[in-house]
């Protein structure tokens, strides 16, 4: 049927109708979007993609969105004011509780800020332990990483295996300092305590079973074609925009960026006596970031278990005096946290507490970048990217 | 034989007692075997297996007296009887497919084949009846006056325009096969049919319509809303879609027509692929008394497979899956359809 | 508990080679002299901090520092933006006594490495992504009755979030960022808590306990003269 078939409507002028400019017009109504306004969706603060209590506020066209504004602080509990009434010992406590996937990190470069201030220097066997459970705790985060992601996607069973291996992990910290979350185990000039009595066997163990649920991982969802679908050039973070929001850790490592602080920091732990890799990968897209994590746990298990090999023996405390006062000054101390770059900016007035203590975490500006990130993608994608980033609230709020 | 002569009320009521009772147990069982059992050790689960003695056989009565004893919340902005009606809806529409599916040779709710206006139809109607759950999810979506439900909701609609299609498509094979649309009809096919010449194990249609088995497994489990394509759902990015504002009793509604679906499908699947109730060298009443029996085994099969794929894969997004349907599915099941029909004439 | 207790309070520690606190590390002492070479009269003092260099620069200055150190220092990387008040702790109780935990601070107000003409100073963080151990820490004074200062935002993206921290936490207002808005506290909130005046309420309301008197474990003595000194408890 032609156009010119049509009967004409009654006394309305004709127009003659090309039959051209007609197909024009279906053409445009398949593509042309009804006017419905943009609807505004609360994601948070309770969202199980929040991974506590980040709120977003994204505002949707349809599926898609058209901006997003992240709401922190439901969980701001002020730890920098905090700091400034508390002794140092005191504060590893409160430290402990910031990125409470992987306290022991946090406190390393705490202790490691009084430590330069008050001239001290933990012993060999000492920085020997805080590695290895430094590299735990970030197995143990990385691996609930690993599942988590993979459920954030939608599959549900990774979740499960991260949690399993994570347990694992999370045995052996318990194990050495008595605490599974928060092991408040750092002191001023060493560590609390020695390994204890068949740990390291254990620990070698474990971390083969680590090397193998990574290898798991790899089958599982790395090489599931719906899970690169989902992840592949999802939320891409460019290498110089991500270094400008100072995005940190894995998350700038995926963006081509070869930058760890474990190995281009200034020299902390006992990182320069192994023999390890800093993984990176040119994509920086989701699927970027779940791959350099997936290495970065097997680079961590192997270097526990080079370090398990090479394990100095001799005491566990420097000399420290009674009373932790720590003479006047300022350092900035700054490490490879499983999340990025924590660092802590102390300004000491001889006092036996600080006087401003600046908690640098990886989380707040990681997730800065959200607005940028988030702008035009699909509602299933802010999930992906939210998980892939790899927030922890404590960590964005403090 | 077997005659025993029973009123039409009588019957009306054993036939309606046998739905009503059949869905919800058909859920349960699902639901443990798979949901609990499977699911528990396929993901190193220690929480289902251990309430209760063997392989924690209590977890499934527990989690029911939960649902029972949880109070019924209604959103005060809700539209109060769409929402209350909605999951009703959805279980109907599983009980409208239970009606059809044959599990002897003369044991069956209701045949459509003797009605002269519906002379075999019993796959259209399946099919059709299926479909219906999708409008109880969307009143309920949209009753919940909650954005989450409301999306959950219009991807579910969505998803059942990209997916009735391939579904049907990958039936219209067999249909064209066995020459019948009555799933009685498509089963006798199936038993009475010979392998080259060979009638040992009759002539199980997948056989020949392996690719449609495949269609129909991928499509029914994105009717299903299971993942990978559960994304109506998708607990985490719109919590729990169109469910989410259900709690207690109404929730369990939903629950039971989502296993009971995929129970019905599973037995569609088997019926029309597998062939259903028949099995080798058992006809006449010695069928009627195996059959369930036997139809029940496939179904169990056919669901593990459902199940296997809905913990293993994650969740595609919206568009992949339209994309899917549209460029992959529907263009293999309409060049099955075509090859089907030209062997079936040069045959 | 420290397992060495020794009685003798802070000794200072045995041989130092150099003295840390104003050893540059050679990095540093290269990127101070590039940013001498660059801002020339808008560096105001420079100190170092355990090796890092610290740059005090003029408040005029404060983002063509920014752009210096990202387009001719190669530090591409912004680590945080925070802000100190120089103000002497206002202690809960004055001597101290009677609280064990709250570190009795100095009344007099001093100011940390680089100086300080005031009270209120803006410091910040920039790395290098491709050197290794290449950072600068900036500050700049901002005077009391004028806190303004020029926003990082157009160099790095970053400085956003920081910034807004900055202003909620200390009233720092900074000019051209693009939307000076609560960050961390409700919008409603008055007051900047981070500032040394602004009381932390809960100790106001209940001074810190300090050693809690712990329950006697059965067989102990329930007149125990002294509870246990924790580690770094100043017992009083």
């Amino acid at each position: 049927m032609t156009t010119t078939d049509l009967p004409s409507p009654g006394d309305l002028p004709e127009i003659a109708v090309d039959p051209a400019a007609f197909r024009h017009l279906a053409d445009a109504q398949v593509a042309v979007e009804l006017d419905t306004g943009d609807m505004v969706l609360n994601i948070g603060p309770q969202h199980p993609a929040t991974h506590g209590t980040l709120r977003l506020v994204v505002r949707l066209d349809g599926e898609r969105v058209v901006s997003a504004d992240p709401v922190i602080g439901y969980m701001h509990r002020g730890y920098e004011k905090l700091t400034e009434f508390r002794t140092y010992p005191q504060i590893t406590t409160l430290i402990n509780r910031i990125d409470w996937l992987s306290s022991f990190a946090n406190e390393v470069p705490f202790i490691a800020a009084a430590e330069h201030l008050m001239g001290i220097e933990a012993p060999p066997r000492a920085q020997y332990l805080r590695t290895i459970l430094t590299e735990l705790s970030r197995i143990a985060t990385f691996v609930l990483f690993l599942g988590e992601m993979g459920l954030q996607v939608g599959a549900i069973t990774p979740a499960f295996y991260g949690f399993r291996d994570r347990e694992y992990v999370l045995n052996l910290i318990e194990a050495v300092t008595g605490g599974r979350f928060h092991p408040n185990f750092n002191r001023i000039g060493g560590i609390k305590d020695d390994l204890p009595w068949g740990w390291i066997s254990e620990c070698k163990s474990v971390m083969q079973k680590v090397l193998a649920s990574c290898d798991e991982f790899d089958d599982l969802v790395v090489g599931n074609p719906i899970f690169q679908k989902r992840t592949r050039s999802i939320g891409i973070i460019p290498q110089e925009l991500g270094a400008a929001y100072g995005v940190s850790g894995s998350n700038l490592r995926a963006s081509g960026v070869d930058w760890d602080l474990r190995r281009d920091g200034p020299d902390y732990l006992v990182y320069n006596d192994l023999d390890w890799k800093v993984w990176t990968h040119p994509d920086g897209d989701s699927f970027s970031r779940y791959w350099v994590r997936l290495q970065e746990t097997r680079e961590s298990a192997r270097m526990v278990l080079q370090m398990l090999e090479q394990l100095p023996s001799g005491p566990l405390m420097a000399k420290v005096p009674r009373i932790i006062k720590v003479p006047e000054g300022e350092v900035f101390v700054n490490t490879e946290n499983p999340l990025g770059e924590m660092g802590y900016y102390v300004i000491s007035k001889g006092a036996t507490g600080p006087f401003r203590t600046k908690i640098r975490s990886a989380s707040f500006s990681n997730v800065s970048l959200l607005p940028w990130l988030l702008r035009g993608v699909y509602v299933p994608d802010i999930v992906t990217i939210l998980a892939s980033l790899y927030f922890i609230l404590g960590d964005i709020d403090r | 034989m077997i005659a025993i002569e029973v009123g039409w009320g009588t019957t009306l009521a054993i036939k309606t007692a046998v739905v009503l009772g059949i869905v919800p147990l058909t859920a349960l069982i699902l639901g443990y075997v798979f949901l609990l059992k499977m699911m528990s050790h396929m993901q190193s689960r220690l929480g289902p297996m251990d309430p209760g003695g063997f392989h924690g056989w209590y977890q499934l009565i527990g989690d029911g007296i939960k649902f029972l004893q949880k109070e019924d919340i209604m959103p005060g902005e809700a539209d109060r009887r769409v929402f209350a009606l909605a999951p009703a809806i959805v279980v109907l529409s599983t009980f409208l497919v239970f009606v059809v599916i044959p599990a002897g040779p003369r044991i069956r709710v209701a045949s459509l084949d003797s009605v002269k206006m519906f002379d075999g139809v019993g796959v259209f109607y399946a099919l059709a009846v299926s479909s219906l759950s999708v409008i109880g999810v969307l009143m309920a979506g949209w009753a919940s006056s909650n954005k989450y439900a409301l999306l959950g909701a219009l991807r579910a609609a969505a998803q059942l325009i990209a997916y009735e299609l391939p579904l049907v498509l990958a039936v219209v094979g067999v249909v064209i096969q066995a020459g019948t649309m009555s799933l009685q009809g498509i089963v006798h096919f199936q038993q009475t049919g010979s392998l080259f010449g060979w009638s040992g194990i009759g002539f199980p249609l997948i056989l020949t319509q392996f690719v449609g088995f495949a269609l129909f497994m991928v499509a029914s489990q994105a009717e299903l809303t299971q993942p990978p394509f559960d994304m109506p759902v998708a607990e985490s990015e719109l919590v729990a879609g169109y469910m989410v504002e259900y709690t207690g009793f109404r929730f369990l509604f939903f629950f039971i027509g989502e296993f009971g679906t995929a129970f019905a499908f599973a037995a569609l699947a088997a019926t029309l692929f597998l062939g259903g109730w028949s099995v080798p060298w058992v006809h006449c009443t010695a069928a009627d008394f195996l059959g369930p029996a036997v139809l029940f085994a496939k179904v169990m099969f056919v669901a593990f497979l459902m199940f296997w794929a809905r913990f293993t894969y994650p969740r595609f997004r919206e568009d992949q899956l339209q994309a899917i349907a549209w460029k992959w599915l529907i263009p293999i099941a309409l060049a099955n359809i075509l090859l089907t029909g030209v062997l079936k004439v040069a045959f | 508990m420290v397992e060495t207790p020794t009685e003798t309070p802070a000794e200072p520690p045995a041989e130092v080679p150099a003295d840390p606190k104003t050893e540059l590390r050679e990095q540093a002492a290269d990127a101070l002299a590039r940013l001498q070479a660059e801002l020339g009269d808008a560096i105001v003092e420079h100190g170092a901090a355990y090796g890092d260099v610290v740059v005090r620069v003029d408040r005029e200055a404060w983002r063509i520092t920014a752009q210096v150190c990202k387009q001719k220092l190669d530090c591409d990387y912004l680590s945080f933006i925070a802000g100190i008040d120089w103000m002497p702790t206002p202690a809960v109780t004055e001597d101290g006594s009677g609280d064990t935990s709250t570190p009795a601070q100095p009344k007099e107000q001093t100011y940390g490495v680089a100086g300080s003409e005031g009270r209120y100073q803006l410091f910040a963080v920039v790395m290098s992504t491709r050197r290794k151990s290449w950072r600068v820490i900036l500050k700049t004074d901002l005077p009391d009755d004028d806190l303004h200062v020029e926003s990082w935002v157009p160099v790095y993206a970053g400085a956003d979030w920081h910034e807004r921290e900055a202003w909620e936490m200390y009233g720092f207002v900074f000019d051209g960022h693009p939307s000076l808005r609560h960050l961390y506290l409700p919008s409603e909130f008055e007051g900047h808590p981070l500032r040394k005046d602004y009381p932390l309420l809960a100790r106001e309301v209940k001074p810190w306990p300090g050693l809690v008197d712990v329950e006697p474990m059965p067989g102990e003595a329930a007149d125990d003269e002294a509870a246990p000194a924790l580690d770094g408890g100043e017992t009083a």
